[in-house]
Protein backbone atom coordinates (compact mmCIF):
# COMPACT_ATOMS: atom_id res chain seq x y z
CA UNK A 1 0.00 0.00 0.00
CA UNK A 2 1.56 3.27 -1.10
CA UNK A 3 1.17 6.68 0.44
CA UNK A 4 -1.72 8.96 -0.34
CA UNK A 5 -1.75 12.28 1.47
CA UNK A 6 -4.65 13.63 -0.63
CA UNK A 7 -7.05 11.86 1.72
CA UNK A 8 -6.14 14.16 4.61
CA UNK A 9 -8.44 17.19 3.98
CA UNK A 10 -11.53 14.98 4.21
CA UNK A 11 -10.79 14.14 7.84
CA UNK A 12 -9.22 17.42 8.84
CA UNK A 13 -12.15 18.46 11.05
CA UNK A 14 -11.70 15.40 13.30
CA UNK A 15 -7.97 16.02 13.56
CA UNK A 16 -8.43 19.71 14.30
CA UNK A 17 -10.90 18.88 17.06
CA UNK A 18 -8.20 16.62 18.47
CA UNK A 19 -5.71 19.48 18.29
CA UNK A 20 -8.15 21.59 20.30
CA UNK A 21 -8.41 18.92 22.97
CA UNK A 22 -4.65 18.46 23.11
CA UNK A 23 -4.13 22.19 23.61
CA UNK A 24 -6.92 22.35 26.21
CA UNK A 25 -5.62 19.37 28.18
CA UNK A 26 -2.06 20.67 28.02
CA UNK A 27 -3.05 24.11 29.30
CA UNK A 28 -5.25 22.72 32.09
CA UNK A 29 -2.61 20.19 33.18
CA UNK A 30 0.09 22.86 32.98
CA UNK A 31 -1.85 25.15 35.31
CA UNK A 32 -2.50 22.28 37.71
CA UNK A 33 1.16 21.27 37.64
CA UNK A 34 2.25 24.84 38.30
CA UNK A 35 -0.05 25.43 41.27
CA UNK A 36 0.55 21.88 42.50
CA UNK A 37 4.29 22.34 42.12
CA UNK A 38 4.24 25.40 44.37
CA UNK A 39 2.09 23.65 47.00
CA UNK A 40 4.26 20.51 46.90
CA UNK A 41 7.41 22.60 47.20
CA UNK A 42 6.10 24.47 50.24
CA UNK A 43 5.06 21.19 51.88
CA UNK A 44 8.41 19.59 51.11
CA UNK A 45 10.30 22.51 52.62
CA UNK A 46 8.16 23.81 55.47
CA UNK A 47 5.59 21.21 56.55
CA UNK A 48 6.14 19.29 59.79
CA UNK A 49 8.09 16.05 59.56
CA UNK A 50 5.00 13.84 59.80
CA UNK A 51 3.43 15.46 56.74
CA UNK A 52 6.69 15.75 54.85
CA UNK A 53 7.73 12.12 54.94
CA UNK A 54 4.70 10.45 53.32
CA UNK A 55 4.84 13.28 50.89
CA UNK A 56 8.37 12.53 49.88
CA UNK A 57 7.37 8.92 49.34
CA UNK A 58 4.66 10.04 46.93
CA UNK A 59 7.13 12.27 45.14
CA UNK A 60 9.58 9.42 44.88
CA UNK A 61 6.92 7.10 43.43
CA UNK A 62 5.85 9.69 40.88
CA UNK A 63 9.41 10.23 39.72
CA UNK A 64 10.35 6.57 39.70
CA UNK A 65 7.51 5.09 37.67
CA UNK A 66 6.33 5.71 34.11
CA UNK A 67 3.59 8.26 33.52
CA UNK A 68 1.58 5.73 31.53
CA UNK A 69 1.40 3.44 34.55
CA UNK A 70 0.36 6.37 36.75
CA UNK A 71 -2.42 7.25 34.32
CA UNK A 72 -3.77 3.70 34.53
CA UNK A 73 -3.66 3.89 38.33
CA UNK A 74 -5.47 7.21 38.49
CA UNK A 75 -8.07 6.40 35.87
CA UNK A 76 -8.96 2.90 37.04
CA UNK A 77 -8.14 3.56 40.67
CA UNK A 78 -10.62 6.42 40.92
CA UNK A 79 -13.27 4.21 39.38
CA UNK A 80 -12.49 1.53 41.94
CA UNK A 81 -13.07 3.86 44.88
CA UNK A 82 -16.31 4.99 43.31
CA UNK A 83 -15.24 8.24 41.67
CA UNK A 84 -16.26 7.92 38.06
CA UNK A 85 -14.52 10.82 36.36
CA UNK A 86 -14.58 11.43 32.62
CA UNK A 87 -11.34 10.16 31.05
CA UNK A 88 -10.14 13.64 30.17
CA UNK A 89 -10.42 14.80 33.78
CA UNK A 90 -8.44 11.77 34.93
CA UNK A 91 -5.92 12.56 32.20
CA UNK A 92 -5.55 16.17 33.33
CA UNK A 93 -5.17 15.10 36.97
CA UNK A 94 -2.60 12.46 36.03
CA UNK A 95 -0.53 14.74 33.82
CA UNK A 96 -0.91 17.64 36.26
CA UNK A 97 0.24 15.66 39.30
CA UNK A 98 3.10 14.01 37.44
CA UNK A 99 4.52 17.32 36.30
CA UNK A 100 3.70 19.04 39.61
CA UNK A 101 6.25 16.73 41.18
CA UNK A 102 8.90 17.69 38.63
CA UNK A 103 8.01 21.39 38.97
CA UNK A 104 8.17 21.07 42.74
CA UNK A 105 11.80 19.94 42.52
CA UNK A 106 12.65 23.06 40.54
CA UNK A 107 10.67 25.38 42.79
CA UNK A 108 12.24 23.92 45.95
CA UNK A 109 15.70 24.66 44.61
CA UNK A 110 14.61 28.16 43.66
CA UNK A 111 13.02 28.89 47.05
CA UNK A 112 16.21 27.80 48.78
CA UNK A 113 18.18 30.03 46.42
CA UNK A 114 16.22 33.16 47.40
CA UNK A 115 18.36 35.15 49.81
CA UNK A 116 17.57 34.48 53.48
CA UNK A 117 17.58 38.21 54.09
CA UNK A 118 14.37 38.49 52.08
CA UNK A 119 12.46 36.36 54.55
CA UNK A 120 14.11 38.09 57.52
CA UNK A 121 13.33 41.53 56.13
CA UNK A 122 9.72 40.58 55.50
CA UNK A 123 9.38 39.21 59.03
CA UNK A 124 10.93 42.38 60.43
CA UNK A 125 8.38 44.43 58.53
CA UNK A 126 5.64 42.54 60.33
CA UNK A 127 4.68 39.85 57.82
CA UNK A 128 3.79 36.44 59.20
CA UNK A 129 5.86 33.50 57.95
CA UNK A 130 3.10 32.47 55.54
CA UNK A 131 2.72 36.03 54.29
CA UNK A 132 6.44 36.40 53.78
CA UNK A 133 6.49 33.16 51.82
CA UNK A 134 3.48 34.04 49.72
CA UNK A 135 4.27 37.67 49.01
CA UNK A 136 8.04 37.88 49.07
CA UNK A 137 9.88 34.58 48.71
CA UNK A 138 7.70 32.58 46.31
CA UNK A 139 7.22 35.36 43.72
CA UNK A 140 10.99 35.68 43.45
CA UNK A 141 11.50 31.93 43.31
CA UNK A 142 8.83 31.45 40.67
CA UNK A 143 10.45 34.03 38.45
CA UNK A 144 13.74 32.18 38.58
CA UNK A 145 12.18 28.85 37.64
CA UNK A 146 10.09 29.99 34.71
CA UNK A 147 12.62 28.94 32.05
CA UNK A 148 13.13 25.36 33.30
CA UNK A 149 9.40 25.02 34.00
CA UNK A 150 8.84 26.02 30.38
CA UNK A 151 10.85 22.96 29.38
CA UNK A 152 8.68 20.81 31.62
CA UNK A 153 5.56 22.21 29.98
CA UNK A 154 6.89 21.32 26.54
CA UNK A 155 7.51 17.81 27.84
CA UNK A 156 3.95 17.85 29.16
CA UNK A 157 2.59 18.64 25.71
CA UNK A 158 4.34 15.60 24.29
CA UNK A 159 3.29 13.38 27.17
CA UNK A 160 -0.31 14.47 26.72
CA UNK A 161 -0.32 11.96 23.85
CA UNK A 162 -0.37 9.24 26.52
CA UNK A 163 -3.89 10.08 27.66
CA UNK A 164 -5.10 8.64 24.35
CA UNK A 165 -4.46 5.26 25.96
CA UNK A 166 -7.16 5.86 28.60
CA UNK A 167 -9.54 6.98 25.88
CA UNK A 168 -9.31 10.77 25.76
CA UNK A 169 -10.06 11.94 22.23
CA UNK A 170 -7.13 14.27 21.87
CA UNK A 171 -4.89 14.51 18.83
CA UNK A 172 -3.38 11.03 19.04
CA UNK A 173 -6.65 9.22 19.58
CA UNK A 174 -8.33 11.33 16.89
CA UNK A 175 -5.64 10.23 14.47
CA UNK A 176 -6.20 6.63 15.59
CA UNK A 177 -9.94 6.95 14.99
CA UNK A 178 -9.41 8.30 11.49
CA UNK A 179 -6.90 5.53 10.80
CA UNK A 180 -9.54 3.03 11.91
CA UNK A 181 -11.73 4.29 9.07
CA UNK A 182 -9.11 4.87 6.40
CA UNK A 183 -6.38 2.30 7.14
CA UNK A 184 -3.80 5.00 6.46
CA UNK A 185 -1.63 5.02 9.63
CA UNK A 186 1.47 6.55 8.09
CA UNK A 187 -0.28 9.61 6.66
CA UNK A 188 -2.33 10.45 9.73
CA UNK A 189 0.34 9.79 12.34
CA UNK A 190 2.70 12.00 10.35
CA UNK A 191 -0.03 14.64 10.30
CA UNK A 192 -0.49 14.32 14.06
CA UNK A 193 3.27 14.56 14.55
CA UNK A 194 3.32 17.71 12.42
CA UNK A 195 0.63 19.30 14.59
CA UNK A 196 2.51 18.41 17.78
CA UNK A 197 5.64 19.86 16.27
CA UNK A 198 3.91 23.13 15.42
CA UNK A 199 2.36 23.44 18.90
CA UNK A 200 5.79 22.67 20.32
CA UNK A 201 7.37 25.46 18.25
CA UNK A 202 4.69 27.89 19.41
CA UNK A 203 5.40 26.98 23.04
CA UNK A 204 9.13 27.48 22.52
CA UNK A 205 8.41 30.87 21.00
CA UNK A 206 6.25 31.90 23.97
CA UNK A 207 8.91 30.61 26.34
CA UNK A 208 11.57 32.76 24.64
CA UNK A 209 9.29 35.80 24.85
CA UNK A 210 8.68 35.29 28.55
CA UNK A 211 12.35 34.70 29.26
CA UNK A 212 13.30 37.90 27.47
CA UNK A 213 10.69 39.83 29.39
CA UNK A 214 11.92 38.54 32.72
CA UNK A 215 15.53 39.29 31.93
CA UNK A 216 14.76 42.88 30.92
CA UNK A 217 12.84 43.68 34.09
CA UNK A 218 15.73 42.52 36.23
CA UNK B 1 -5.29 -4.68 49.64
CA UNK B 2 -5.51 -8.10 48.06
CA UNK B 3 -2.20 -9.72 49.01
CA UNK B 4 -3.24 -13.19 47.83
CA UNK B 5 -3.89 -11.90 44.35
CA UNK B 6 -0.57 -10.09 44.31
CA UNK B 7 1.26 -13.24 45.33
CA UNK B 8 -0.52 -15.14 42.62
CA UNK B 9 0.35 -12.81 39.76
CA UNK B 10 3.78 -11.49 40.74
CA UNK B 11 5.71 -14.14 38.75
CA UNK B 12 4.19 -12.67 35.59
CA UNK B 13 5.37 -9.23 36.65
CA UNK B 14 8.86 -10.53 37.27
CA UNK B 15 8.94 -12.03 33.80
CA UNK B 16 7.69 -8.75 32.37
CA UNK B 17 10.38 -6.87 34.29
CA UNK B 18 13.00 -8.81 32.38
CA UNK B 19 11.41 -7.68 29.13
CA UNK B 20 11.52 -4.08 30.39
CA UNK B 21 15.20 -4.51 31.29
CA UNK B 22 16.05 -6.07 27.92
CA UNK B 23 14.15 -3.29 26.14
CA UNK B 24 15.99 -0.67 28.20
CA UNK B 25 19.41 -2.15 27.51
CA UNK B 26 18.86 -2.47 23.75
CA UNK B 27 17.28 0.97 23.55
CA UNK B 28 20.14 2.49 25.52
CA UNK B 29 22.72 0.94 23.18
CA UNK B 30 20.90 2.15 20.07
CA UNK B 31 20.33 5.53 21.71
CA UNK B 32 24.05 5.91 22.45
CA UNK B 33 24.93 5.02 18.87
CA UNK B 34 22.38 7.51 17.47
CA UNK B 35 23.43 10.11 20.03
CA UNK B 36 27.11 9.78 19.14
CA UNK B 37 26.39 10.03 15.43
CA UNK B 38 24.00 12.92 16.06
CA UNK B 39 26.57 14.80 18.13
CA UNK B 40 29.27 14.16 15.51
CA UNK B 41 26.92 15.51 12.84
CA UNK B 42 26.03 18.59 14.89
CA UNK B 43 29.70 19.38 15.46
CA UNK B 44 30.75 18.60 11.90
CA UNK B 45 32.64 20.93 9.61
CA UNK B 46 30.01 20.36 6.93
CA UNK B 47 26.93 22.55 7.02
CA UNK B 48 24.74 19.79 5.53
CA UNK B 49 25.61 17.41 8.37
CA UNK B 50 25.12 20.13 10.96
CA UNK B 51 21.68 20.84 9.51
CA UNK B 52 20.74 17.15 9.46
CA UNK B 53 21.89 16.73 13.06
CA UNK B 54 19.91 19.76 14.20
CA UNK B 55 16.82 18.59 12.29
CA UNK B 56 17.09 15.13 13.87
CA UNK B 57 17.18 16.59 17.37
CA UNK B 58 14.43 19.11 16.72
CA UNK B 59 11.98 16.70 15.10
CA UNK B 60 12.47 13.78 17.48
CA UNK B 61 12.44 15.95 20.59
CA UNK B 62 9.59 18.05 19.23
CA UNK B 63 7.04 15.28 18.74
CA UNK B 64 5.70 12.66 21.16
CA UNK B 65 7.64 9.42 21.35
CA UNK B 66 4.33 7.58 21.27
CA UNK B 67 3.51 9.03 17.84
CA UNK B 68 7.00 8.15 16.61
CA UNK B 69 6.42 4.57 17.71
CA UNK B 70 3.05 4.46 15.97
CA UNK B 71 4.49 5.85 12.75
CA UNK B 72 7.18 3.17 12.77
CA UNK B 73 5.03 0.24 13.85
CA UNK B 74 1.70 0.95 12.14
CA UNK B 75 2.90 3.20 9.31
CA UNK B 76 6.11 1.30 8.57
CA UNK B 77 4.50 -1.44 6.48
CA UNK B 78 3.17 1.22 4.08
CA UNK B 79 6.71 2.24 3.22
CA UNK B 80 8.09 -1.29 3.27
CA UNK B 81 9.30 -1.54 6.87
CA UNK B 82 7.90 -4.66 8.55
CA UNK B 83 8.85 -4.94 12.22
CA UNK B 84 7.39 -6.91 15.09
CA UNK B 85 6.29 -4.90 18.12
CA UNK B 86 9.45 -5.52 20.13
CA UNK B 87 11.76 -4.53 17.27
CA UNK B 88 9.67 -1.44 16.56
CA UNK B 89 9.83 -0.56 20.25
CA UNK B 90 13.60 -0.81 20.45
CA UNK B 91 14.21 1.06 17.19
CA UNK B 92 11.58 3.74 17.82
CA UNK B 93 12.62 4.42 21.41
CA UNK B 94 16.32 4.14 20.54
CA UNK B 95 16.13 6.77 17.83
CA UNK B 96 14.06 8.97 20.14
CA UNK B 97 16.50 8.61 23.04
CA UNK B 98 19.34 9.27 20.61
CA UNK B 99 17.97 12.75 19.95
CA UNK B 100 18.17 13.60 23.66
CA UNK B 101 21.59 11.97 24.00
CA UNK B 102 22.86 13.95 21.00
CA UNK B 103 22.39 17.13 23.00
CA UNK B 104 23.98 15.61 26.11
CA UNK B 105 27.06 14.41 24.24
CA UNK B 106 27.37 17.60 22.23
CA UNK B 107 27.04 19.67 25.38
CA UNK B 108 29.85 17.76 27.09
CA UNK B 109 32.15 18.11 24.07
CA UNK B 110 31.68 21.85 23.64
CA UNK B 111 32.20 22.31 27.37
CA UNK B 112 35.84 21.30 26.96
CA UNK B 113 38.12 24.31 26.74
CA UNK B 114 39.17 25.27 23.22
CA UNK B 115 42.76 25.60 24.41
CA UNK B 116 42.88 21.82 24.84
CA UNK B 117 42.49 21.26 21.12
CA UNK B 118 44.85 24.08 20.26
CA UNK B 119 47.48 22.72 22.62
CA UNK B 120 47.09 19.21 21.20
CA UNK B 121 47.45 20.52 17.66
CA UNK B 122 50.51 22.53 18.65
CA UNK B 123 52.07 19.37 20.05
CA UNK B 124 51.73 17.80 16.62
CA UNK B 125 48.53 15.73 16.98
CA UNK B 126 46.27 15.59 13.93
CA UNK B 127 42.72 16.93 14.21
CA UNK B 128 41.29 13.45 14.64
CA UNK B 129 43.93 12.49 17.18
CA UNK B 130 43.21 15.63 19.18
CA UNK B 131 39.51 14.76 19.26
CA UNK B 132 40.07 11.11 20.05
CA UNK B 133 42.91 11.37 22.57
CA UNK B 134 42.39 14.74 24.22
CA UNK B 135 38.84 16.03 23.85
CA UNK B 136 36.73 12.88 24.11
CA UNK B 137 38.37 11.41 27.22
CA UNK B 138 37.69 14.66 29.06
CA UNK B 139 34.19 15.06 27.64
CA UNK B 140 33.32 11.47 28.57
CA UNK B 141 33.72 12.37 32.24
CA UNK B 142 31.24 15.21 31.91
CA UNK B 143 28.75 13.00 30.06
CA UNK B 144 28.23 10.31 32.67
CA UNK B 145 25.81 12.13 34.91
CA UNK B 146 23.59 13.72 32.23
CA UNK B 147 23.55 10.48 30.27
CA UNK B 148 22.37 8.87 33.50
CA UNK B 149 19.41 11.25 33.46
CA UNK B 150 18.73 10.27 29.84
CA UNK B 151 18.89 6.63 30.88
CA UNK B 152 16.43 7.17 33.71
CA UNK B 153 13.97 8.81 31.28
CA UNK B 154 14.53 6.06 28.77
CA UNK B 155 13.65 3.30 31.24
CA UNK B 156 10.37 5.02 32.04
CA UNK B 157 9.75 5.64 28.34
CA UNK B 158 9.89 1.90 27.65
CA UNK B 159 6.39 1.83 29.17
CA UNK B 160 5.15 3.34 25.89
CA UNK B 161 5.59 0.06 24.03
CA UNK B 162 2.64 -1.21 26.07
CA UNK B 163 0.59 0.76 23.54
CA UNK B 164 1.82 -1.51 20.74
CA UNK B 165 1.25 -4.61 22.90
CA UNK B 166 4.78 -5.56 23.88
CA UNK B 167 4.33 -7.63 27.02
CA UNK B 168 6.51 -5.61 29.40
CA UNK B 169 5.74 -4.28 32.88
CA UNK B 170 3.20 -1.62 32.04
CA UNK B 171 1.36 -3.81 29.56
CA UNK B 172 1.24 -6.58 32.14
CA UNK B 173 -0.11 -4.20 34.77
CA UNK B 174 -2.68 -2.88 32.31
CA UNK B 175 -3.81 -6.37 31.41
CA UNK B 176 -4.19 -7.44 35.03
CA UNK B 177 -5.98 -4.22 35.94
CA UNK B 178 -8.41 -5.07 33.17
CA UNK B 179 -8.96 -8.65 34.32
CA UNK B 180 -8.90 -8.21 38.11
CA UNK B 181 -10.15 -4.62 38.61
CA UNK B 182 -7.41 -4.14 41.20
CA UNK B 183 -5.57 -1.09 39.84
CA UNK B 184 -3.78 -0.24 43.07
CA UNK B 185 -2.33 -3.69 43.65
CA UNK B 186 -1.15 -4.00 40.06
CA UNK B 187 0.34 -0.52 40.14
CA UNK B 188 2.18 -1.44 43.31
CA UNK B 189 3.68 -4.58 41.74
CA UNK B 190 4.80 -2.86 38.55
CA UNK B 191 5.79 0.36 40.31
CA UNK B 192 8.06 -1.37 42.81
CA UNK B 193 9.81 -3.24 40.01
CA UNK B 194 10.30 -0.04 38.02
CA UNK B 195 11.69 1.72 41.05
CA UNK B 196 14.10 -1.13 41.76
CA UNK B 197 15.36 -1.02 38.18
CA UNK B 198 15.72 2.76 38.26
CA UNK B 199 17.37 2.70 41.68
CA UNK B 200 19.94 0.10 40.64
CA UNK B 201 20.72 1.94 37.41
CA UNK B 202 20.97 5.22 39.31
CA UNK B 203 23.47 3.71 41.75
CA UNK B 204 25.43 2.27 38.84
CA UNK B 205 25.61 5.66 37.16
CA UNK B 206 26.67 7.34 40.41
CA UNK B 207 29.40 4.70 40.88
CA UNK B 208 30.65 5.19 37.32
CA UNK B 209 30.56 8.95 37.75
CA UNK B 210 32.74 8.73 40.87
CA UNK B 211 35.05 6.28 39.14
CA UNK B 212 35.78 8.53 36.15
CA UNK B 213 36.38 11.73 38.08
CA UNK B 214 40.04 12.64 38.44
CA UNK B 215 39.89 14.41 41.76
Amino acid sequence: MGLDFSIIPKYMDIILLGVGWTVGITVAAALLSFVGGIIFAVIALYAPWLVRQPFRLIEWVFMGTPLLLQLFLIYFGLVQIGIDLPAFVAGIIGLGLHFAVYNSELIQTAILAVDKGQMEAARTLGCSRAQALRKVVIPQAVRAVIPPIGNNMIALLKDSALVSVIGVSELTLSAQRVIGKTYRPFEFYILAAAFYYVINLCMEWVQRKIERRISISR
Amino acid sequence: MDIDLMLKVYPFFLEAAWVTILLSVLTAILGLICGTLGAAARLSRFAVLRFLGAAYVSVFRGTPALIQLFILYFGGPQIGIQLDAFEAGVIGLGINAGAYMTETIRGAIIAIDKGQREAARTLGLSGWQATYRVILPQAARLMVRPLGVNLNMLIKATALVAAIAVVELTYTAQRYIGSTYKPFEMFLLAGVLYMIIIYVVGRGVAWLDRKVQIT
